[in-house]
């Protein structure tokens, strides 16, 4: 099984690999090549820092929108978004004038306001993971987080797990072959690595 | 609700080898950092903190080294700090696999460094160190200010502690590592009204540090000094306490602590 890690300079890569690898993975691949995401069996997207950043890096692959829309949405093969990673998954995101998303699960992502929620910003270190729905996927737990940003959901069906930070915040995402996570499992100790060990075994 | 405390412990590095030794039990080279780091991985430490304090630059090859090694192993958050002086010794940490960053000296005569890694990597992964003396008066008294001290808490700035703190944060810092250089290494417990008077005056989260003795400060850290996190460095390496016994500690004073 090919796992398709996509470089588009942005991203944490060799944490993901390496816990990936401690959940079982043989196979995964680094790359920014729109020809292993097309034989891909599984891809995971991650990500750190800003969203419009992210977002533009990820353009700048030529094709690789594409590639994704086209094995994802079309093709079903299961994906994994990890922090700005899954806030790419929403139409659009509000930070600094606004970047587009990939738009394959409606929503915003905006800002946290720490002021309004009387906590500090960003949301740094250690939080529940409390599911929404039933999902094979997701379990409750504690996860680590680290982000300013949140993904503001549009369809209630589509928040798999929510954590709380002054209040609640999309902790989970997710629809069909589509999975989303705010938290790191790269860096999230047993329960990141067990989840990343269901994500192997997931056939969608 | 909110996230939970953070117990970080923190370990010094010089040329790639742990300077205060660790007193694990079961480490074959005790002074091999990224064992020592796995050994904080399995106590489920909450993140880890490596200050490279080695004298010479071409000690900066054999630290991006070992963050890349421990990164292979640990499936938990490292900062690492210690000599980062551009965006571009950020960067180089980063792709070796350290999620924050701490600034320290570097800052103090150029604080736009921390914009410049906030601007670059995001402010989630800028941590500004602040390491305060407090300012004594000709007979002894404290002025009840706090002075900025460079070089292991040896060389006076002039700067104002909270001032410059402030001043990191409007920059962009994610995250502030406030170490009272009067406490370090005394066991006396953590400068509380220090860690107060900042975290009270910031919206990012505040990391305690300096003078750590027992875990009675650490819970005082929290609700004395309303930091996010605590930060400690020889209590666990000489195994004095457990980062189990660490996390009982605060959740016996009521402070939300991981599992």
């Amino acid at each position: 099984m090919m796992i398709a890690l996509i470089d588009y300079g942005a991203g944490n890569l060799h944490s993901v690999r390496s816990a990936l690898v401690k959940a079982g993975a043989d196979n995964v691949h680094i790359t920014s090549n729109v020809d292993d995401v097309a034989r891909a069996d599984k891809i995971v997207l991650p990500g750190v820092g800003a969203f419009g950043a992210c977002a533009s890096a990820l353009r700048a692959l030529d094709g690789m929108e594409d590639a994704l829309n086209q094995r994802v949405l079309h093709g079903g093969v299961p994906f994994l978004g990890i922090c700005v990673g899954m806030q790419l998954l929403a139409d659009e995101g509000l930070e600094f004038g606004g970047a587009k998303g990939l738009g394959w699960i409606e929503g915003k992502v905006r800002e946290l306001d720490g002021d309004a929620r009387g906590v500090k910003v960003p949301h740094m270190g250690w939080n529940d993971v409390i599911l929404s729905t039933q999902n094979g996927l997701i379990q409750s737990g504690e996860a680590y987080f680290l982000h300013s940003f949140h993904f503001d959901a549009e369809n209630p069906a589509h928040i798999i797990a929510t954590t709380d930070h002054g209040g609640p915040l999309v902790a989970a995402v997710g629809r069909d072959n589509i999975l989303g996570v705010q938290f790191h499992p790269e860096k999230s100790q047993h329960y990141g690595i067990e989840f990343l060990s269901r994500f192997l075994e997931w056939t969608a | 609700m909110t996230v939970k405390t953070r117990i970080i412990p923190c370990l010094d590095v010089a040329n790639g080898r742990v300077v205060k030794g660790v007193n694990f039990v079961n480490l074959v080279d005790a002074g091999d950092p990224v064992e020592q780091a796995k050994a904080y991985d399995d106590a489920g430490a909450d993140e880890l903190c490596f200050l490279d304090i080695s004298a010479t630059s071409d000690g900066r090859g054999t630290l991006l080294d070992m963050v890349r090694r421990t990164a292979e192993v640990c499936f938990m958050p490292l900062t690492v700090g210690g000599g980062v002086r551009s965006d571009d010794d950020a960067r180089a940490l980063l792709l070796a696999g350290a999620d924050k960053v701490a600034v320290n000296s570097a800052a103090v005569s150029r604080p736009e460094l921390v914009g410049d890694i906030a601007q670059r990597f995001g402010s989630q992964c800028c941590v500004a160190s602040v390491d305060a003396r407090r300012s004594m008066k000709e007979d002894g008294t404290w002025t009840g200010k706090w002075e900025i001290f460079t070089h292991g808490g040896r060389k006076a700035t002039g700067i104002d502690a909270v001032d410059h703190a402030l001043n990191l944060t409007r920059l962009g810092a994610g995250e502030l590592l406030v170490t009272s250089m009067d406490g370090d290494g005394t066991k006396a417990g953590y400068d509380l009204e220090l860690i107060r008077t900042i975290s009270d005056q910031v919206n990012i989260p505040v990391v305690a540090s300096g003078g750590v003795g027992n875990l009675d400060h650490l819970v005082d850290g929290v609700i004395k000094g309303h930091a996010s996190a605590v930060l400690a460095a020889s209590i666990f390496h000489f195994g004095e306490y457990s980062i189990a016994e660490a996390k009982a500690a605060l959740r016996k004073a009521g402070i939300s602590a991981r599992s």
